[in-house]
């Protein structure tokens, strides 16, 4: 059974088809131990079904541990959000090449990039990570994110932006939240 | 805010499945930000406000 209502999903959809870039959400999960893996995967192969511009990488934290701390992730469920990189960056390299399915398992190195809104393996990290199964408001905010990430115009203002922009050295931000 | 600065990485965390991190920051109400490991920021603040406290983090 699925976890969203037709009506939920058909809003989504439409959102998520003014996504501009593709994302990729990478799902850091463990075998023993992660009561709410199964609760996850489920929430993101709905996600994942809604939009050709969403695409699910499930991680193994423990057998993948290199890729999970090159993410700064050492705890599951846990999601990062990737995004394509390219053309519609200003800036962007906006390669035209293109392949079919891309080999290999992605990560930091460089690959061909695709067009119309197939996955690209030139992927960046968006700095966003979700702990814990994105139920309740926590699917709102990955949704929101995923959004984002997919070429949405940042909700805050041009104030906060200028602000944020100059910022020079890392800051690391965790928001506690619960489901309800 | 991450995604407007490559330098700020934020996690979402769900309190109640990781108890130990909870614990460790001492949360007893949601939502609570916590930044660099030292500023806290609690409740829902007014944009500008809640960058500036995030920002008055002191440098690692």
């Amino acid at each position: 059974m699925s976890l969203l209502s037709a009506a939920d999903q058909q809003k989504l959809r439409e959102a998520f088809d003014r996504m501009t870039r593709s994302v990729r959400l990478l799902f850091f999960s463990q075998a023993i131990g992660c009561e709410t893996c199964g609760e996850t995967r489920q929430i993101l192969d709905e996600l994942r079904g809604l939009s050709d511009r969403i695409s699910v990488e499930e991680i193994n934290l423990v057998l993948e541990g290199d890729k999970a701390k090159q993410y700064g992730v050492d705890r599951a469920p846990a999601i990062a959000i990737a995004y394509e990189s390219g053309s519609s960056e200003p800036g962007g390299s906006g390669e035209s090449g293109r392949s079919g399915e891309s080999s290999g398992s992605g990560g930091s190195s460089e690959a061909s990039s695709t067009g119309d809104g197939r996955m690209s393996d030139t992927m960046k990290d968006s700095r966003i990570r979700f702990l814990g199964a994105p139920s309740g408001w926590e699917f709102v905010s990955l949704v929101q994110a995923v959004l984002l990430a997919g070429g949405r115009e940042s909700a805050l203002s041009a104030a906060s932006l200028d602000r944020l922009r100059a910022v020079d050295r890392p800051i690391t931000m965790q928001v506690f939240t619960t489901p309800t | 805010m991450a995604f407007a600065s490559p330098h700020i990485t934020a996690t979402a965390v769900e309190a109640t499945e990781f108890p130990d991190l909870a614990r460790k920051y001492q949360v007893s109400g949601v939502p609570k930000t916590v930044v660099n490991e030292e500023v806290e920021i609690l409740g829902a603040l007014p944009e500008a406000a809640f960058i500036e406290q995030a920002l008055s983090s002191p440098r690692q």
